[in-house]
């Protein structure tokens, strides 16, 4: 295959950057999306210049690392990873833009990597369940009805990739945020801290400026995990039901 | 124990959550009025008599409860509470999100949501004109369309003569049928009533029901005057 690439170049945070075309051959249908990449770079470093930077870490669907925007898709044409976007699904001759997410709460290091150190500090707020570290529990000490189950185990399939963000009109992180709080509230290990944790993490979304939801459900369908778009209602009815039992 | 780290200065003084609130709630109030609205329209198919009725039936509901006009003024005074509640909660929002992605895309897929999102926003924001016109011309009487008038159906008829009165008020009309059709969803979306994929489907069919009765409902009576359905 032939590809014309035209990716964002941008050497540093400060840095204004740019589109930069690449022509690109022999690429082939089985590489994934992040080989063709590295194919790419090598190239690039044998001609002395500098190799393209983009995130990546497991390259099999479940870490989230490697989130770029593909032909103004997030992930790309396909509902996966970008690594795990095969070249088949590009057609020989095309040409590929190749940018970063954009938010403002997601600033760019370099080139196609950004900084999403946001997500982290909004699981910080209050993302987890403080549970005593004894011994383990016998695993019917607290029993789990199947349907609770099964929805906390949908809603923590979010990788925090950011495609949600990267796909909001608003640059909203509501999708991520929603299947955290989805996903410890359907437990009942989650309940204890449900008010302060819906509570705590929404105002630290709002402070890392994300945008807020507008329900358009784009987030959702570029999701490579499919979350769909109920763990948004779900967080917003736990934060009235906050605000009801601290009033 | 889940604390927040943020220093109290720092955190938004709202949550956007409470602003989709505050959005959806007085959203609802408007959709009751919208109905009641609505149903006071089709009256004029009964006749003069019957929309004159009603008209001066406003003006004395709850009487003797209530002073003359005392209903009306409870609930323009509520209209006007959620109004300005909405449009405050909206813009300060829009401006939110232009300030959440600052960097444009260079290639951006075109989206069904961008349209949407548009037509919330501007769409939201040519209702507003569309009231002020609205009020002026049917309540206070200052913008006369088609000649003066001795009753509220006169009023009606004569305006409704007009070709380009017909088209603003069928413009607001499809305006507002596609304000309602994402706003009721989305409102129910806030209020945390979808919380399953059936849900969503309910949601969805209630939104798309109440546009589709809003719409024919406010288009009707121009239509039929202006085709000259009602003597």
């Amino acid at each position: 295959m032939k590809l014309t690439l035209k990716i964002w170049r941008q050497s540093g945070p400060e840095d204004k950057g740019g589109v930069v075309t690449y022509p690109i051959e022999g690429v082939s249908e089985d590489m994934s999306f992040l080989e063709m990449l590295d194919v790419l770079n090598e190239g690039l470093i044998a001609e002395g210049e500098e190799p393209v930077a983009f995130d990546s870490d497991c390259r099999e669907g479940i870490c989230g690392m490697c989130g770029v925007m593909i032909n103004g898709e997030a992930h790309g044409p396909e509902r996966t990873t970008t690594c795990q976007l095969h070249m088949r699904s590009f057609r020989d001759g095309d040409e590929i833009v190749i940018e970063p997410w954009r938010a403002d709460a997601f600033p760019v290091i370099k080139d196609l990597c950004v900084d999403r150190s946001a997500f982290d500090r909004i699981i910080q707020a209050g993302g987890y369940i403080s549970a005593n570290t004894g011994s383990a529990p016998d695993a019917h000490a607290t029993p789990v009805p199947k349907e609770n189950a099964d929805r906390a185990f949908m809603a923590a399939e979010c990788i925090g990739c950011g495609a949600c963000v990267a796909a909001c009109p608003n640059a909203s992180g509501m999708l991520f945020m929603g299947s955290k709080i989805t996903h410890l509230g359907e437990f009942p290990q989650g309940q204890p801290e449900r008010d302060a944790r819906v509570v705590s993490m929404t105002a630290q979304h709002d402070h890392e400026g994300f945008g807020g939801c507008t329900n358009l459900g784009e987030c959702s369908r570029a999701c490579p995990k499919g979350i769909p778009l109920n763990v948004i209602s779900q967080m917003n009815g736990d934060l009235l039901r906050a605000q009801r039992h601290r009033s | 124990m889940a604390t927040s780290t943020i220093d109290a200065g720092k955190r938004p003084k709202t949550g956007s959550i409470l602003l989709k609130t505050v959005m959806a709630v007085s959203g609802l109030i408007f959709v009751g009025f919208i109905l009641a609205h609505m149903y006071g329209n089709l009256m004029i198919f009964a006749g003069r008599e019957t929309f004159n009725e009603y008209a001066h039936h406003l003006r004395e509901f709850g009487s003797p409860m209530l002073p003359e006009k005392g209903f009306l003024w409870v609930m323009r005074i509520t209209l006007i509470v959620a109004l300005v509640a909405h449009a405050g909660s909206a813009f300060a929002l829009w401006s939110r999100a232009g300030k959440a992605r600052t960097t444009r895309y260079v290639q951006r897929k075109g989206q069904w949501a961008t349209f949407v999102k548009r037509s919330m926003r501007w769409g939201g924001a040519a209702l507003l004109i569309f009231v002020v016109f609205h009020i002026l011309h049917f309540t206070t009487n200052t913008i006369q369309i088609g000649g003066d008038y001795d009753n509220p159906a006169d009023r009606l008829l004569n305006s409704f003569g007009v070709w380009w009165a017909v088209l603003i008020y069928l413009f607001a009309v499809a305006c507002l049928g596609m304000h309602l059709l994402h706003g009721i969803w989305s409102a129910g979306m806030t209020l945390g009533l979808n919380r399953s994929l059936d849900a969503a489907e309910r949601l969805r069919l209630t939104a798309i029901l109440v546009a589709v009765v809003v719409v024919v409902g406010f288009a009707l009576p121009p239509l039929a005057i202006f085709l000259g359905l009602i003597p």
